[in-house]
């Protein structure tokens, strides 16, 4: 087991470089000039720029070698200037990323509550209606386009109902809350700002609801798998034997065992908020990493894109590979087997 | 009594035709029909901008016009054209690539599996839509590109499960029979083992078919696959995005998503049950 | 006279599949234990020995039809509803299960999986006392330093220190009848005699019934007073042990006994009833037992034997009476003591 984290451990760098190879790929055989992707092309007719940035990327230098200036210059934090937002990428990304992580939290805790409410009630009523609602529910998660449904449920609650608000991350009549984390929610507790905080909780309802709707289908699935495997288990029917009711059984004894496998599904459902994020911030004008992710794709601006495209590696390979080691540490059949086999 | 009921079974289904199978295979087949014929008997020409523009869903235009008076029930069902063959390409593709280089690695093994395996890896590491948002922006947008962005990003899936399948079918007491009775390598692989592999793909393959349709639509939408004025679902979101009032324009092409994607995964949902019964 | 512990009347359990017909997992059995007294109930899996448990204590899956009458202590359990008969399953009914390794919560640590069957029925106990009580229980069933194991988990235990655990569960509130399914097969030879006297232990010192559900004559032979022998649903031979092992009056008890490991054999004879109990699904006519018996005639091909006394014991054979009294299996009971 401690070989296998080990294991995991070391590919990790290689992994990275690898991440970073391919980004360091995509900038050098697009179709435009190399260089354009760095300064972008309205600088493109200043040689004094074009000549700094040639020096500073070693572009004229062999590929090997702009390989070595690439990686040291990455490594350094320089992600090189978004011709767009005229700003380091790397500093654009910084301050998009309290925005972002909120909004995924939130999503992640929406999506994982009802992934696990629904899946246990489906394994309770395996293969009666509750079931088989649970298993259309998951199937079209998977199947509604989340920029679709994004537009949907802001056109009904927002603009036909009224209840929540519209798009953004705080009523656009209020200032932003002072900055001390970056997270609104937090900021506008230290501000002692209740009417903000409300707000920005109001706001912040349909984009996590929707986004964490694109995980409740696959929560649902494993964690309906892995409680059927446990309400197999004698231990249930032991507890039956002591006199423990329904409730008790699922939510005491079955849901706890069943949370173990499904503890993976979080690294997993990870990579799947980020997929839905960059969508979902981009129609409810989420100031996130996301939406600047697509409006530099829109734009073309390339250092904005291969900086989002490595952070998004990176942020994937870890929190796979967190959840990967969080799952051999606490899981005890792990250890029983590792007893056993001793 | 149980005669009748015995009888009664035996003009029962075939047993792969389950309720989600046959769902799925009948959207799946109505819209591979519509993509065939609709230019017989669209009401309207596509990208024609002759109509009125902003019309509501009426007798007239079944789901209103857009911004340039273009009828989106037409334009949703043309839609279709190019959702499904970009989608085929990809997967066919991918498939190929993915499962050359897969076998390959599991048949050769040593360094070769190594480099391809790492590659594979290292592909896997980027959320699939970032991956082809960087590579179709490098490439430049359009359809095409957004379809070989899409097979960079995808190819890797089948390596994997390519690779698997060959070790554990490699294993087996006839392959080593083959083997030891001196056929050739190449024979052995396309003899023996390639063809006891294909079932998880074709499985993956279905389900597959639906999110690559999801992903190009998105790509799209973003503004990094088809271009105006292509009929496009993911296009036309955006369209409907822009306009939003007009809730209309991005309906017909959201459901149109909607159901063929379920009904790709309906159909791969099924078709699991029935090929690959211990997977959840 | 006292009415007995359990009285189990005509209990019949049949299981729907698919919407195709029932079939009977259960067919009618009668089954009485007094206080204080260990009953074993024998047969081979498949015999119906579980599902009869099961179905006393009310915890078959909803397919199931249960019917008949299960009497605790004059209480009618059968058509009792879910919330009376929870609080009846480890109140006054404790279960044993066949294999300690599964029957234990690994999330949990012991001392709350015992505490929880105490809080469970007596809801004004402290959380504090209830644990103490829990250690208690340990100490009952000889764990040694049970306030340190209360702590722990089930993977540190070895299998007879865990099924000593589950004993100490089932007597937690305790129960005047405890429901030992099997409960040495899971164990090391050594271990199961362990377990055992701690059962007889429990037996004598606080007088619970204890049903037994085996499939090993041996065990029985040394524990139990009253024996119930199963085949295929029904019940083919009850008695006192010492009538039974003496005489048995079926020929499938006597094919058991037959297969008993003997003194003088180096390796038990497990083969010496032929053929294998039928799949519950397609049960021979008339006696269910006739493909495998030695003594079948045409009788027992069309009509199934009633179960009647024949001599001290009740049996359901035709031929009963033909059968001579059996001093090898006797014998080699009374050297196994």
């Amino acid at each position: 087991m401690l070989s296998y984290i080990a294991r995991r451990l070391i590919a990790m760098p290689f992994l990275l470089l690898g991440v970073i190879t391919v980004a360091f790929l995509l900038t050098h055989f697009t179709t435009a000039d190399p260089l354009t992707s760095i300064i972008g092309e309205r600088q493109m007719n200043n040689p004094a720029v074009v000549a700094a940035a040639r020096e500073r990327w070693g572009l004229d230098r062999s590929l090997p070698e702009q390989y070595v200036v690439y990686l040291k210059n990455l490594l350094s934090g320089d992600f090189g200037t978004s011709f767009r937002t005229r700003q380091p990428v790397a500093q654009d990304l910084l301050v998009r990323l309290p925005a972002t992580l909120e909004l995924v939290i939130a999503a992640m805790i929406i999506g994982t509550l009802f992934g696990i409410a629904l899946g246990v009630i489906a394994a309770r009523f395996q293969n009666r209606a509750p079931d088989n609602l649970a298993r259309l529910v998951a199937l079209f998660g998977s199947s509604i386009p989340v920029f679709w449904l994004g537009l949907v449920v802001l056109f009904i609650f927002s603009v036909q109902l009224g209840w929540l608000p519209g798009p953004g991350r705080i009523d656009s009549r209020m200032p932003a809350p002072p900055f001390v984390t970056g997270f609104y929610t937090i900021d506008t507790l230290l501000d002692g700002n209740w009417a903000a905080f409300r707000s920005v909780l109001a706001q912040m309802i349909l984009p996590a609801c929707v986004l964490g709707w694109t995980v409740t289908g696959i929560v649902s699935r494993m964690v309906r798998a892995s409680m059927l495997d446990v309400l197999s288990q004698e231990y249930i029917l032991a507890a039956r034997a002591k006199g423990a009711g329904e409730l008790r059984i699922l939510l005491h004894h079955a849901l706890r065992n069943a949370m173990l496998p499904t503890l993976t599904i979080l690294g997993f459902s990870f990579a799947y908020l980020i997929t839905g994020a960059i969508l979902t911030e981009t129609i409810f004008a989420w100031p996130g990493i996301g939406s600047y992710a697509v409006a530099a794709a829109r734009g073309l601006d390339h250092p904005a894109i291969i900086g989002v495209t490595i952070v998004g590696g990176m942020a994937f390979l870890i929190s796979n590979l967190v959840t990967d080691i969080t799952y051999a540490l606490v899981d005890p059949r792990v250890k029983i087997g590792a007893r056993a086999a001793q | 009594m149980s005669e009748v009921a015995g009888r009664r079974h035996q003009i029962s289904l075939p047993q792969w035709a389950t309720l989600p199978v046959v769902v799925g295979g009948f959207i799946v087949m109505a819209w591979i029909i519509i993509g065939l014929t609709v230019p017989l008997w669209a009401p309207y020409d596509p990208t024609m901008l002759a109509g009125r523009r902003f019309v509501p869903p009426g007798a007239e235009h079944w789901l209103g016009t857009d911004a340039l008076g273009r009828d989106v029930f037409t334009r949703t069902l043309y839609g279709v054209r190019h959702s499904l063959p970009i989608a085929a390409a990809v997967i066919a593709s991918a498939v190929v690539i993915g499962c050359t280089l897969g076998a390959i690695a599991g048949f050769v093994g040593g360094i070769v599996d190594e480099a391809i395996m790492r590659l594979v890896d290292v592909t896997l590491s980027f959320p699939a839509i970032l991956l082809a948002m960087a590579v179709t922006a490098a490439l430049g947008p359009g359809l095409a590109n957004a379809a070989i962005a899409m097979i960079i990003v995808w190819w890797p899936i089948y390596a994997r499960l390519m690779r698997a399948q060959v070790l554990a079918v490699r294993e087996r007491e006839h392959v080593e029979a083959a083997i030891a009775s001196g056929a050739t390598p190449s024979r052995v692989l396309f003899k023996h083992i390639l063809p006891l592999c294909w079932s998880p793909i074709i499985v993956n393959a279905t389900m597959d078919f639906g999110q690559v349709i999801l992903l190009a639509a998105s790509l799209s939408f973003i503004g990094l696959g088809a271009v105006p004025p292509t009929p496009e679902w993911g296009q036309m979101i955006s369209d409907g995005a822009l306009h939003f009032y007009r809730w209309w324009i991005a309906a017909g092409p959201g459901i149109a998503i909607l159901t063929i994607v379920l009904g790709f995964n309906f159909l791969g949902d099924g078709l699991r049950d029935y090929l690959d019964p211990r997977s959840p | 006279m006292r009415e007995p512990l359990l009285e189990v009347r005509d209990l019949k359990v049949a299981f729907r599949s698919h919407g195709r017909a029932e079939f009977q997992a259960v067919c009618g059995i009668n089954l009485d234990v007094e206080r204080g007294q260990m009953h074993a109930v024998v047969g081979e899996s498949g015999s119906g020995k579980s599902v009869t448990m099961l179905a006393i204590m009310g915890l078959l899956s909803p397919s199931a039809r249960v019917s008949g009458s299960v009497r605790l202590e004059g209480e009618e359990l059968i058509g009792k509803p879910e919330r009376a008969m929870r609080r009846i399953r480890g109140a006054r009914i404790g279960y044993i299960f066949q294999d300690p390794m599964s029957a234990l919560n690994p999330l949990l640590t012991i001392g709350d999986q015992i505490a929880e069957a105490i809080r469970l029925h007596d809801r004004k106990i402290t959380r504090r006392s209830a644990q103490e009580r829990a250690v208690e229980l340990l100490r009952l069933v000889a764990i040694p330093m049970a306030e340190q194991r209360a702590l722990q988990y089930p993977h540190e235990f070895s299998g007879g220190m865990r099924q000593r655990v589950v004993i100490a569960m089932s007597m937690a509130n305790e129960p005047s009848l405890l429901i030992a399914d099997e409960p040495t097969t899971a164990l090391d030879v050594t271990i199961q005699a362990q377990i055992m006297e701690l059962l007889e232990r429990l037996r004598a010192e606080k007088g619970v019934g204890i049903v037994l559900v085996t499939h090993d004559l041996g065990v029985v032979a040394g524990a139990a007073s009253a024996v119930t022998i199963m085949y295929a649903g029904r019940v083919v031979e009850q008695g006192s042990v010492d009538e039974v092992f003496a005489w048995p009056r079926h020929p499938y008890t006597r094919g058991l006994l037959g297969s008993l490991p003997h003194p003088g054999r180096p390796k038990p004879r497990l083969d010496a009833i032929p053929g294998a109990p039928p799949p519950i699904t397609m049960r021979p006519s008339g006696c269910a037992f006739h493909p495998r018996c030695a003594f079948a005639v045409e009788r027992c091909l069309t009509e199934i034997p009633p179960l009647r006394s024949v001599g001290p014991s009740l049996s359901a054979c035709h031929r009963a009476e033909e059968l001579p009294p059996l001093t090898s299996a006797m014998e080699a009971a009374n050297a196994d003591r």
